[in-house]
């Protein structure tokens, strides 16, 4: 065994990106990571931020106290989840008036904040824990014929004061991690920028139009698919880019892939195995290039 | 959102002086008087780049100066989408998108809170989860191969949230 986690699942993924869930699984099991499930659960928080920051910190403290008690450090496959569990985390640690305030109404379920479990992100845990050395190892089918772009999204970077991972106007994690697999990273315009899910449901037309700017900038360097690792960068492209395309009559035709299902292919898996058939971009012209 | 449309008026606008020294006491929106107006925030704004009225910098402005009651009845407001790529450029260290945070959260003190939250706080009260997962989806984890989802302890839940005081009359029915 590599490393033992417990899985946050959040609630995204359980609630319609479940080909995330599975082949993130199938990964892990294969690479010797050690998924234990949550005792018990509760949302990370993050949504609530914006109308009560009281109540994320509770919410995230809650669930690092649970870690904590099982001694087990948090893996997630969702960015905003890993984020917040880590902004809390940090943030309690050196405010020890706002941690004895959480730890107050922590209290009342018999848990506490201490702050010594951490929580990462799956693609953390698949460079720092494992090793890309291991990584290459577990690859039987090196999908050199394919060229692609990845799309790290916001919360695995930013904000870097809090984050400390990778370098957020640059970042090199995700791409290693895509070449690994044999296939070929592209360079893009404006890799970093947000997919815009945020804003649906607020703005709908900026969030469209923020998509849109990625896929076309995705569409410029002729990659046959978008690697993303977040639940939400995902619905993000792959919901709305048939909507996209009849929105400013366009063409992109790109499939979105999990992080998780690229490398499961890489792996041998096959593309049942890894839940292609959730995916509403058919893939299937991409997978006639293994 | 129609809670949340700004009101025009004709009267002259009104100024808080005490505004700003309120958002300062506010967890994240301590940096608020930082901001000398450089504008590197509302540049980088992917938002700003695609909306006529989203300007985070304009937003800081006219919270320094006091417009309470115009930056929290506003619509823009809500439309940051957390990229927090204002926050890692900001030269003055304001942590832009905190300082936004801090005035939603002032602004769903004073009522202006979209419906979507509501459901979700509710939601989570309710199971944990902030969507109410369909059954459906339970069933095919199952066929999946997918091992049964971990669940929310509602009593548990309540009691860590018992203190906050967003949504307490919710709170109060649901009890």
């Amino acid at each position: 065994m590599v490393a033992k986690y417990l899985l946050f699942l959040g609630c995204a993924i359980p609630y319609r990106v479940s080909a995330l869930e599975v082949s993130s699984r199938k990964i892990l099991e294969k690479l010797g990571v050690e998924l234990v499930e949550m005792p018990e659960f509760n949302c990370c928080g993050l949504p609530l931020d914006p109308v009560s920051h009281e109540t994320m910190l509770l919410l995230a403290a809650r669930n690092l106290a649970i870690a904590e008690q099982k001694g087990l450090n948090i893996l997630t496959f969702c960015p905003g989840c890993a984020g917040t569990l880590k902004k809390v985390r940090k943030t309690l640690k050196e405010d020890k008036a706002l941690r004895d305030g959480i730890n107050r109404q922590l209290k009342e379920t018999d848990l506490e904040f201490k702050g010594t479990v951490d929580a990462k992100h799956l693609i953390q845990v698949l460079i720092e824990d494992v090793g890309l050395e291991r990584i290459a190892q577990s690859v039987v089918n090196p999908l050199t014929k394919v060229r692609v772009a990845e799309h790290n999204g916001c919360h695995i970077l930013r904000p870097s004061s809090f984050i400390g991972f990778d370098d957020p106007e640059d970042p090199k994690t995700l791409k290693t991690l895509v070449e690994v697999t044999g296939a070929t990273c592209l360079d893009y315009m404006d890799e970093t920028e947000c997919c815009g899910a945020p804003s649906v449901g607020v703005n709908d037309k900026v969030a469209l139009q923020l998509a849109r700017d990625k896929l076309s900038h995705i569409k410029a360097v002729d990659a046959q698919a978008l690697i993303t690792i977040c639940p939400f960068c995902h619905i993000m492209y792959d919901t709305n880019e048939l909507r996209i395309e009849r929105t400013f009559n366009e063409t992109y035709g790109i499939p979105i892939l999990h992080y998780s299902q690229l490398l499961g292919l890489a792996m041998g898996l096959s593309p049942a195995e890894l839940a292609f058939n959730e995916l509403r971009v058919n893939a299937s012209k991409l997978l006639e290039h293994l | 959102m129609a809670e949340c449309k700004e009101k025009e008026t004709n009267k002259p606008t009104k100024l808080d002086p005490q505004f700003k020294y309120q958002i300062s006491k506010m967890h994240g929106g301590e940096k608020l008087m930082r901001c000398f107006q450089c504008g590197t925030c509302t540049s980088d704004c992917p938002v700003a780049r695609f909306s006529d009225t989203y300007r985070p910098r304009q937003i800081i402005r006219m919270a320094q100066l006091g417009m309470k009651d115009k930056v929290l009845s506003s619509d823009t407001l809500w439309l940051c989408a957390a990229c927090f790529t204002c926050t890692d450029r900001c030269p003055q260290d304001v942590e832009v998108a905190n300082v936004i945070r801090v005035l939603r959260n002032l602004a769903a003190e004073e009522g202006y809170i979209p419906q979507v939250f509501k459901e979700q706080f509710d939601s989570i009260l309710e199971s944990g989860y902030a969507y109410k997962i369909p059954e459906l989806r339970l069933k095919k984890r199952e066929t999946s191969g997918l091992p049964p989802l971990p669940k929310g302890n509602q009593q548990k839940i309540k009691k860590t949230l018992s203190e906050v005081h967003l949504f307490k009359d919710k709170q109060k029915e649901g009890q």
